[in-house]
């Protein structure tokens, strides 16, 4: 930052300078503070972790393929679903959208210079990678076989595998989550543009202060019980163990307080993105915005109130599972709100289907059939009977895969001119998210059959009746993968030959369009002040411009 | 592309008609009294979900198609927000969803509850088999025999880690813990032969922890519990244990010994030295034999040594069906 | 408000994605605040499960806690409450303009209380501990009653105060980057948040200590005959 801020008003636009190109080398990006470049780096790591899951993911599904199990050893088949779910849920999910999106865009969106605290954010992202390097350690030095649940007393007594050290790893990234989700509620609440008021504000940032309540109140309990689980593992001392006792519930208890909140970590920043996505290419404001809003912290609150429906095969007495399956049915109508609003939100619209909208429109189906399934597992004499099948590997990927990753997708294709300035081919987009759409149905549709069937998880070898749904999974599954290379290459191709964006390649209405594309290091030439209401597009015949 | 609603549709129908062609399982046998509801609840719940996602995909597909931007400056009319339909699809899916609660809790506890007269089986899950044992002393590994139209319970408990034991045809499942019993019950309604899968992820052979359940009527069981090597009944294998482990010692079964009588005691609720009030189950003889000074019934010492360690979970279950056989006092509800 | 004005005259320490020093010292605060939040998850999870089997094992846990040295404890308590005393006057020094010598001299009392805690603990709980052979894991050697329960106990007991310990050094080390700030003349009455913030921490874990102690030394009382 060596010219004075009056000077950079004319002066990005006419030499160029943004935050990519104000400085070069390695260390201006290894010792950056600026949030842009902070969720760049995220974006680099979090898509090495998606790769190397992706991977355990392919080989799974290829081995699955016969029902004596194509490729692997039972213990090596083991290490990769555990493998696969770890990365996926914790080095993948929960910070994907926060963590690059949400860090490019809150101090954007809300008319800041960066976040509240910079420093904290870069620490943030070296505490990400130590743990995912961990991980990734422990994966390649051995494996873990104990799920990514790491359910004792397996995992603390009796699994040789690498359980600590990946505890450990998954630890250190919990204090990822909880710095970003502090500097998100800080920078959220103290650093909004004059004339902000929090219902003026993007949902974006409404969903990701929702996802960072999560973060703040649900990672520390994680944090403390693979601290506890890593501590009986080294010390013998049995915490979860019955025989001096211990009670293994406990731990179930402790793991799912946060882990169920967790999935809420990993779809609000999604439901933000949708919001963004579908006012944009429909040129309409969002149906019942103050809805949507509050319906974010609704899903955060409640969110931490369902954990033990995970647990209703587990020896919990009927009235427990009785208050659980009637608050997992409640959780389940704010998402139903949301989805109701942004189908509104298409009415009388001008709708046009450029790839992100594409991924919303695909989220918004896929997500209504991944919700819905959840409800046959919040209702207890159905989860009886489906809990620990294939219906729930169904059920959560296609909250997860057809929800979160399809968000996460449109909302990297929708921003990507904003982050580098670039514009990506759309044909090719389309093509890829279609292709996505497809593969992940063929995927995933005919696991809730094989679960309603009888097929336990986590199985490496399964009856043969079982072989031919699998095959169909299996088959969708190099489908996706493919539509998930696509993107790679295209978006990679443009950030050298894309044609240039200019600030508002889609028209969309938000303080970060305003800005340059790149945007500037300190984000805007002067800081905006907000006069109108979110999404305030013009209407035909109406007063407002 | 939302063109995926009506396609999504088709290719379900073809895909079920497809798959019922190709005989690939799409619903277990219906091999149990509760099979028939947990099905018809499933039916409904899928029936919710299919009218939900063909109704969001419908309207998205039509608003698609009709609100398609025409030109490039196009400015959309105003539309106005609604309190009336946000109420609406706040206040609708919510009483679908008590409907849906109060539908599969009834039905649940409904299920919960083994009937009075069932027959009981024991069952310990341990890495990668699963042993049952008939109280009158047939044992099975990974098989079980019943008849049909019987009501039986199973009481299970692990050896090691955390399993679960899943009929699918009957619908039931059950996690199965180490130090602690759980049970389940189920009235088979067909002959066969039915899965039975370890549904708790337990390690390396996690899925070769399955087995077969034989359903027979209850003449052929009758003579296959006959038949075979003559074994001792649990009870009788556990009064032997009684006597090898000294029990008796101090157990006098006339009472007046150093520990209460176990006569008639399989049943009944009894206070502890504490002041809570336990009833004498299962879990309750399993502890005492394990941690014996954790529970102190009347006014006697605390003098009873621990046999942890000295017997295992199997000689422990047949150690419960001796106590039982002395006598119960009032039939224990339900679990 | 053009932003060449608002960066014209900042104290040192002034972060410039802020645009005024009441925004970065609110922020300062909320962030504190809600960092605090998450340190009562996280020794809420390890609380919640000694609740739990206490709740289950309470003959083992009296006969635990009885092993304890609760005169030890009680002395670390009074040195704790002591020591957030001379934090909230170092603090008050900064904040009504009293010399840096003033401020630094509560600054480095907290700290000797500080260190006073820990090396009574370590001295003499700690090391007894060890000596005696009750600590799981490492030197396990009980005999009594209730030696499963007890051990059990004793787990919680080394957990808890040892997660308390570690925040106790963190906080220490704190203390000394706050006395290097201050001897730099870093504060003055209008810009103190650094010591503020600080404070807060303190006080927190001094509040987590005042749990920690009923909870894991007077359980079942102490009291002759009970």
């Amino acid at each position: 930052m060596s010219t004075a801020i009056a000077d950079l008003h004319d002066s990005s636009a006419e030499s160029g300078v943004n935050y990519l190109n104000a400085n070069y080398g390695i260390k201006s990006w290894l010792l950056t503070f600026d949030h842009k470049r902070i969720g760049l780096l995220y974006l680099v790591s979090i898509t090495i972790m998606f790769i190397v899951g992706g991977m355990a993911a392919v080989l799974m599904r290829l081995h699955l393929v016969e029902p004596q199990g194509a490729l692997f050893e039972p213990e090596t088949y083991n290490k990769l679903f555990s493998t696969h779910g770890i990365i996926m849920v914790f080095f993948f999910l929960v910070p994907s959208i926060p963590a690059t999106l949400g860090n490019f865009l809150i101090p954007l969106m809300i008319g800041a210079r960066d976040v509240a605290f910079p420093k904290l954010n870069l620490l943030s992202w070296y505490i990400f990678i130590t743990g995912a390097a961990l991980a990734l350690y422990a994966t390649l030095s051995g494996g873990v076989d104990t799920g990514w649940t790491f359910y004792p007393p397996y995992s603390a007594a009796y699994s040789h595998t690498n359980v600590t050290i990946v505890a450990l790893g998954v630890f250190i990234a919990g204090f990822s989550s909880i710095l970003t989700g502090l500097n998100f509620i800080v920078t959220i609440h103290k650093m909004r543009a004059p004339g902000m008021t929090w219902f003026r504000l993007p949902l974006f940032i409404w969903a990701m202060y929702a996802t960072s309540l999560i973060f703040v109140l649900g990672t520390p309990v994680i944090a403390i019980t693979l601290f506890l689980l890593g501590l009986e593992r080294i010390l013998h001392v049995g915490i979860f163990d019955p025989a001096v006792g211990g009670d293994p519930l406990l731990f179930q208890h402790l793991f799912w307080f946060y882990s169920h909140p967790a999935v809420y970590i990993m779809i609000l920043p999604g439901m933000g993105v949708m919001s963004e996505i579908i006012t944009c290419f429909s040129r309409k404001r969002v149906f019942g915005y103050e809805f949507v809003a509050l319906a974010s912290i609704a899903i955060a609150v409640l969110g931490f109130l369902v954990w033990a429906h995970h647990m209703f095969v587990a020896g919990m007495s009927i009235y427990a599972g009785l208050v659980f399956s009637v608050l997992s049915f409640l959780v389940a109508i704010p998402s139903a709100v949301k989805v109701f609003n942004w189908t509104a939100t298409l009415y009388k619209g001008s709708i046009s289907y450029e790839a992100p909208m594409l991924y919303a429109l695909g989220f918004i189906g896929l997500f209504t059939i991944g919700g819905l399934t959840g409800l046959f597992l919040a209702s207890l004499a159905t989860d009886v009977h489906l809990n620990g099948t294939y219906f729930i590997v169904a059920h959560f990927h296609y909250v997860m895969v057809g929800g979160a990753v399809m968000a996460f997708m449109g909302g990297i294709h929708f921003w990507w001119p904003k982050i580098t300035g670039r514009l990506y081919p759309d044909y090719w987009a389309r093509i890829a998210a279609a292709i996505v759409f497809v593969g992940f149905n063929l995927t995933f549709f005919p696991q809730f059959i094989l679960g309603y069937a009888g097929m336990p998880r986590r199985y490496a070898i399964y009856p043969a009746e079982f072989q031919v749904l699998n095959v169909m999974s299996s088959a969708g599954a190099s489908i996706l993968g493919v539509g998930y290379l696509i993107p790679l290459i295209y978006l990679t191709w443009s950030m050298r030959y894309g044609k240039p964006a200019g600030r508002n390649p889609w028209g969309a209405k938000g303080l970060e369009w305003t800005t340059l594309s790149p945007p500037p290091t300190e984000n805007f030439e002067e800081i905006p002040i907000v006069t109108e209401d979110a999404y305030e597009y013009p209407v035909a015949g109406g007063n407002r411009v | 592309m939302d063109c995926d609603g009506t396609v999504m549709m088709g290719f379900f129908q073809f895909g079920l008609n497809t798959l019922a062609a190709m005989e690939v399982p799409v619903q277990p046998p219906v091999a149990s009294s509760i099979a028939e509801g947990v099905d018809q609840l499933y039916l409904l719940l899928t029936g919710v979900t299919a009218f939900f996602t063909v109704l969001i995909f419908s309207i998205i597909f039509y608003f698609m198609v009709k609100y398609r931007r025409r030109s490039d400056g196009e400015v959309p009319p105003e539309t106005h927000s609604s309190l009336f339909l946000e109420l609406a699809w706040t206040i609708i899916p919510s009483l679908i969803c008590v409907v849906l609660f109060v539908w599969s809790s009834s039905l649940y506890v409904r299920n919960a509850r083994p009937p009075a007269a069932s027959t009981e089986i024991f069952v310990i899950g341990k890495q990668w088999m699963w042993h049952l044992q008939h109280p009158e002393g047939p044992r099975e590994i990974n098989e079980l025999h019943v008849p049909l139209g019987v009501p039986v319970k199973l009481t299970m408990t692990s050896q090691d880690v955390i399993h679960d034991f899943y009929i699918p045809a009957f619908r039931v499942k059950k996690d199965v813990l180490p130090g602690r019993y759980s049970s389940l019950w189920f009235q088979p309604t067909e002959t066969g032969t039915f899965h039975l899968f370890c549904a708790q992820y337990c390690g390396t052979n996690h899925s070769q922890m399955i087995g077969w359940v034989y359903v027979m009527t209850p003449t052929d069981y009758a003579t296959w519990l006959a038949g075979g090597e003559k074994t001792e009944s649990m009870a009788q294998q556990g009064a032997r244990l009684f006597s090898q482990f000294g029990c008796g010692t101090c157990h006098a079964p006339e009472g007046g010994g150093r520990a209460p009588s176990l006569a008639g005691l399989y049943g009944k609720p009894e206070k502890t030295q504490s002041g809570e009030t336990r009833v004498v189950d299962e879990a309750l003889i399993r502890q005492a034999i394990l941690v014996p000074n954790s529970i102190r019934i009347g006014n006697y010492q605390p003098i009873m040594p621990t046999y942890q360690g000295q017997i295992d979970e199997e000689q422990i279950l047949q150690l419960i069906a001796y106590v039982k056989s002395l006598g119960s006092a009032e039939r224990i509800n339900g679990q | 408000m053009s932003d060449l004005a608002a960066h014209g005259a900042h104290p040192p320490g002034f972060a410039h994605q802020f645009e005024t020093v009441a925004q970065q010292r609110e922020a300062g605060q909320l962030g504190m605040w809600v960092f605090l939040v998450t340190e009562i998850l996280f020794f809420g999870g390890m609380f919640t499960s000694y609740i739990i089997y206490r709740s289950l094992h309470l003959e083992s846990f009296i006969t635990g806690s009885h092993l304890l040295k609760v005169q030890f404890g009680a002395t670390n308590t009074a040195v704790l409450i002591f020591s957030s005393l001379t934090m909230a006057l170092a603090i008050r020094s900064a904040q009504t303009g009293k010399s840096k010598g003033q401020t630094i001299m509560w600054l480095i009392l907290t700290m000797i209380l500080g260190a006073a805690f820990i090396g009574i603990k370590l001295r003499y709980e700690w090391y007894a501990d060890y000596v005696e052979g009750i600590i799981p894991g490492v030197n396990w050697a009980y005999g009594g009653a209730h030696a499963p329960g007890v051990k059990m106990f004793m787990c919680f007991y080394f957990f808890m105060t040892g997660l308390h310990a570690l925040h106790m050094v963190v906080g220490l080390g704190i203390l000394t980057v706050l006395v290097i700030m201050t001897a730099r003349n870093r504060f003055s009455s209008e810009y103190y948040s650094p010591l503020e913030i600080s404070g807060l921490y303190w006080h927190f874990v001094d509040i987590v200590w005042i749990f920690l102690f009923p909870l894991l030394y007077l359980i079942g009382g102490r009291y002759p005959g009970s």
